[in-house]
């Protein structure tokens, strides 16, 4: 999949710059993401990874440099802006809110109003509406066994709490999806549900850009990788080409790149 | 690992093939927080009644509801803001404050009785406005922001009235909430079918708007709800001037009861109103609560005094009564947090 060079990509940045104080986050960072492929991002602690994603994500906005969507370039001020553009993303441990309902967490923010005056004017909510589109939803990801869309969240396990956020994302994010450590927190048996829920978001067509520090996970689904190294992407691998313990030394400076990508 | 995904994501299922009866009881409280409330109250009811037969008499009744009617009013703004994972200690004084510039509005300003009553509840849906401000834009804890108005609110009333009542001259219409109502064996007032109508409308609110929706959520994990496109600090701020609105329409059901506006009346309701929606079931750490609770919270205080009182008990360990209910209504929530599949 790294031959898709010649095609557009979907999300692409070029020069991105962030400091916090005299802390640089990003230093003319570069990123694309091409339709239809799982990229994984990785890099070491402060390597600037999560503040390339805030600012894809419109959760922090950068100091310098542009980011296109789909060729057109973007502002992002606000988390909404980045979904109002078509991307979702899905926070490690904040993608739900553990009181609420299964369906109210998927319609958290964009809830539906019953028609007519009553929605109008009491502005009532359609409760009935959002819980059977809630329960479409997770079935077309092949989650519609959830019994009870009415179920707390927090009365679900790890995997699948991060099983609904993924949902509510792929609902509602008609380009991207951003999964920032979606296996963090989970055991071998649900980090292998979610994995398979990235790897089926893809085949229907959804990219999406996977945030991990676990290197198996990410070269069992990565089609490209992309190594965040010192605020630069120093490397842009495939899993075919290069072995984990070479993307390792690529992310911690042992190993020089002169592969692919802007060279540091 | 790809066909396991049917058999793992299946709670509901595993909550009915569930396991000891404890957990069951665990998941049911868990997921109606009314519950426990509600079989306190009829527990407690049986009890006393069965202590003193008087207890279960109609007038006596009555005069339990009337007597919770303030603080059950109150306990509906203090739900609200518990449930942002606030608190506010202040709202008893807003409240008094609400109901001298209602009274003084008219019978020192001259203004007409419908006119007082707004400027009354304009101030104190403004006072609560005050807590939000200092709440969301200082990012003072609510605890120290309210013991703070608390004191200015009190002082603000006394300077204002000079610490003496006003009973002269209030307008019927502020008095209107202590008119006789008679529901069935019941003689209520207005002020407590007002107070049941602003539980009411609150319930209808909290469950069937977006508002309500987001207050959980706000109050739950204001980072997740952040990250979902809420607008955490306009909630938290509209919050408290709803709250502010509903403390100072308490007020009116206060004069009602009172027959005055007084600036010492009503000086535990700040800490009734909180022992009521804790009792009630509603979580000090926010997001997970049900309004109908503390009127329930506000009756099971009441029903105690009340039936202890009949049954020639002190006044003292009713007090202690009550202080071990908030105890253990707190540790049952704690218990009911831990829940899991």
């Amino acid at each position: 999949m790294t031959a898709d060079i010649d095609r557009r990509p979907i999300i692409e940045a070029h020069g991105l710059v962030k400091t916090f104080g005299r802390v640089v986050g990003l230093d003319g960072a570069e990123f694309e993401l091409y339709p239809g492929e799982i990229l994984a991002v990785i890099g070491d602690n402060g390597a600037g990874k999560s503040t390339l994603i805030k600012c894809l994500s419109g959760a922090t906005t950068p100091d310098a440099g542009e980011i296109r969507v789909e060729g057109l370039p973007v502002a992002f001020r606000r988390p909404q802006d980045a979904r109002a553009a078509g991307i979702e993303t899905v926070y490690q441990s904040l993608a739900v809110v553990p009181a609420l309902d299964i369906a109210s967490n998927m319609y958290l923010g964009r809830e539906l109003r019953r028609p007519g005056a009553l929605g109008s004017v009491f502005r009532m909510l359609d409760h009935g509406l959002m819980r059977t589109k809630a329960k479409a939803q997770l079935q077309a990801l092949g989650i519609g066994t959830l019994q009870s869309i009415t179920q707390a969240v927090e009365t679900l396990s790890g995997g699948q709490r991060q099983a609904v956020a993924v949902a509510r994302a792929a609902a509602f994010g008609s380009k991207v999806i951003i999964l920032d450590e979606p296996t963090a927190a989970l055991g071998v048996r649900e980090t292998g549900q979610v994995l398979k829920l990235i790897r089926d978001l893809r085949d229907r067509g959804m990219p999406v850009i996977l945030i991990s520090h676990n290197m198996p996970n990410v070269f069992e689904v990565a089609d490209r990788i992309h190594i965040q190294r010192l605020g630069r992407r120093v490397a842009v691998i495939s899993p075919a080409t290069h072995t984990p313990s070479e993307a390792v030394a690529i992310m911690t400076g042992a190993l020089d790149v002169e592969l692919s990508g802007p060279v540091h | 690992m790809t066909d396991d995904s049917a058999t793992t994501i299946d709670p509901a299922e595993r909550l009915f093939r569930a396991v000891s009866p404890l957990q069951r009881l665990h998941h049911l409280l868990h997921r109606y927080p009314a519950i426990s409330p509600a079989v306190v109250l009829v527990l407690a009811g049986l009890v006393l009644g069965a202590v003193n037969t008087r207890f279960f008499l109609p007038a006596n009744l009555s005069l339990v509801i009337q007597q919770v009617a303030v603080v059950g009013g109150l306990a509906v703004g203090q739900t609200l803001i518990i449930l942002t994972a606030g608190i506010d200690l202040s709202v008893g004084a807003i409240m008094i404050f609400s109901a001298i510039v209602m009274a003084a509005s008219a019978t020192t300003y001259g203004l007409p009785g419908p006119m007082a009553l707004v400027v009354g509840l304009v101030v104190g849906t403004l006072a609560g406005g005050i807590n939000g401000l200092l709440v969301t834009r200082l990012r003072l804890p609510p605890f120290i922001v309210t013991l703070g108005t608390l004191n200015i609110f009190t002082a603000l009333t006394l300077l204002y009235s000079g610490g003496q009542s006003i009973q002269q001259g209030i307008p019927d219409i502020l008095l209107w909430t202590g008119t006789d109502v008679t529901v069935g064996p019941f003689k209520l007032t207005t002020g407590v079918l007002l107070m049941v109508v602003m539980y009411a409308v609150a319930t209808w609110v909290l469950r069937n708007t977006a508002w309500g929706r987001h207050l959980y959520a706000v109050g739950d994990d204001p980072e997740a709800a952040r990250l979902a496109g809420i607008a955490v600090t306009r909630i938290l701020l509209s919050a408290y001037l709803v709250a502010g609105f509903i403390f100072a329409l308490t007020a009116w059901i206060l004069i009602g009861r009172v027959g005055a506006a007084s600036p010492n009346a009503a000086a535990d309701a700040n800490l009734d109103s909180i022992t009521a929606v804790v009792i009630g079931g509603t979580s000090l750490f926010g997001g997970r609560g049900i309004v109908i609770g503390s009127l329930l919270g506000a009756l099971i205080v009441g029903v105690f005094r009340n039936g202890l009182a009949l049954a020639g008990v002190d006044v003292l360990y009713q007090t202690l009564v009550v202080g071990i209910l908030v105890i253990v209504a707190v540790s049952i929530d704690q218990w009911i947090r831990r829940v899991r599949a």
